[in-house]
């Protein structure tokens, strides 16, 4: 007995309808399958490059603790990325396709990563308002159809919450400190809040890929939906830390019972996804340099396994 | 050079349960997915013991819900103690 292509979409349209996984084996969608190895491998990259611009902090860290958390929070990083390329792969696609499409740009991570890191206190804002926004998208995504991406999203949601703790109290402590530490952390606050709502992606009505994702149960909520959810989160965290937001028309609207925000600068978001951000080729260059150095490491391990099994 | 085969991890979480998959890696050898799973799985005590298995060791049913391999259990209610009355002033059943 065959079975159609129709019927086959049948079962997996009913599957998602009903809020069930779709798992590795199961028939899907080539499209399905194409959007999820996207966004899935976007993220798990991001995770990787995303050690890049804290990690330059490990070896400047005020203090022992504060460099012990740092590391932690960094090698989580990169477990997150395994996790994620594990479930990327569940799709047909290979770590090593994965690595290749990344070190050649073909594939993407968060444009986030592609603004400096200057000042120390920026690892405390990395930790409030880019864990933060980052928390913000990927908690939906532990309901997300596909078993795999929504089981790695729930290992990652759980620990993403150090991370944004870590970051807040980091910065408490430096607006407890001198006149010169607060404004340390102002002006850091001043470079990454933009960035941070640019997580979020391109408005609703520019963003082609949303409508489809959300019918396929993939995302679960839009981009403007998620930006709205994390500014109305944000705010009062702000307030209690005692920084202002850089953003004069931000206020709160009672008649929505949400705030009111401005308009992110989607010229420079969409120029800085283009390669044109200001650490576009000095992160991907560090990544190239560090696969390249480390293929001794790959080989060596290879060698000793092979001597292990004789 | 080809690609370090993928492994899957099952944890233990606690003395008394059953070790759970919690998903997978590449390693060169079963030594190596040891501590590699220890690392990628058991950052924050996840786990008091690890197994790791070659995934192309694994064979697996297929997960299409209308496959005939459940089909047996299907119809046979009277499996589960629910499928028989008893007066309710007999206790302890």
């Amino acid at each position: 007995m065959t079975v159609t292509e129709t019927e086959l979409a049948g079962h997996f349209e009913a599957t998602v309808a009903r809020g069930d996984r779709v798992e590795p084996r199961d028939w899907m969608p080539e499209a399905y399958r194409k959007t999820l190895i996207r966004q899935i491998a976007q993220h798990a990259h991001s995770e990787i490059i995303g050690m890049q611009p804290e990690g330059d902090w490990i070896s400047r860290a005020p203090s022992l603790r504060r460099k012990a958390i740092l590391l932690a929070k960094v090698q989580d990083e990169a477990g997150h990325g395994l996790y994620l390329y594990s479930a990327c792969e569940t799709l047909g696609t290979s770590r090593r396709e994965l690595t290749e499409k990344l070190l050649s740009g073909k594939q993407k991570y968060s444009s986030i990563f592609n603004y400096p890191t200057p000042s120390y206190a920026d690892v405390g804002t990395i930790g409030w308002l880019v864990d933060g926004a980052a928390i913000c998208n990927q908690v939906p995504l532990c309901r997300t159809s596909f078993g795999p991406y929504g089981r790695a999203m729930i290992r990652i949601c759980k620990e993403e919450s150090f991370h944004q703790r870590q970051g807040y109290e980091l910065l408490m402590t430096m607006m407890r400190g001198t006149d010169e530490q607060r404004a340390m952390v102002q002006e850091s606050v001043d470079r990454f809040w933009w960035p941070a709502l640019m997580m979020f992606g391109p408005p609703d009505d520019a963003s082609p890929n949303t409508e489809q994702s959300m019918a396929w149960g993939i995302k679960r909520n839009t981009n403007d939906e998620l930006r709205q959810k994390f500014v109305d989160m944000t705010v009062p965290q702000a307030r209690a830390l005692g920084v202002t937001l850089p953003d004069p028309e931000l206020r709160w609207n009672s008649e929505r019972q949400a705030h009111d925000f401005g308009e992110p600068d989607w010229h420079e978001f969409w120029a800085v996804v283009k390669g044109n951000g200001p650490c576009n080729a000095e992160r991907l260059d560090r990544r190239r340099s560090a696969h390249e150095d480390g293929a001794w490491v790959r080989d060596a391990a290879v060698a000793f396994a092979e001597e292990g099994a004789r | 050079m080809s690609e370090w085969p993928l492994y899957e991890v099952f944890l233990r979480s606690k003395r008394g349960l059953n070790h759970v998959h919690v998903g997978s890696l590449h390693a060169p050898d079963d030594r190596f997915a040891l501590m590699h799973a220890r690392d990628v799985y058991t950052r924050r005590n996840e786990g008091v013991s690890i197994w790791v298995v070659r995934a192309c060791e694994i064979t697996a049913s297929s997960p299409d819900e209308k496959d005939p391999m459940f089909a047996p259990s299907g119809d046979k209610v009277y499996r589960h103690p629910t499928f028989y009355d008893i007066p309710e002033h007999v206790p302890h059943m």
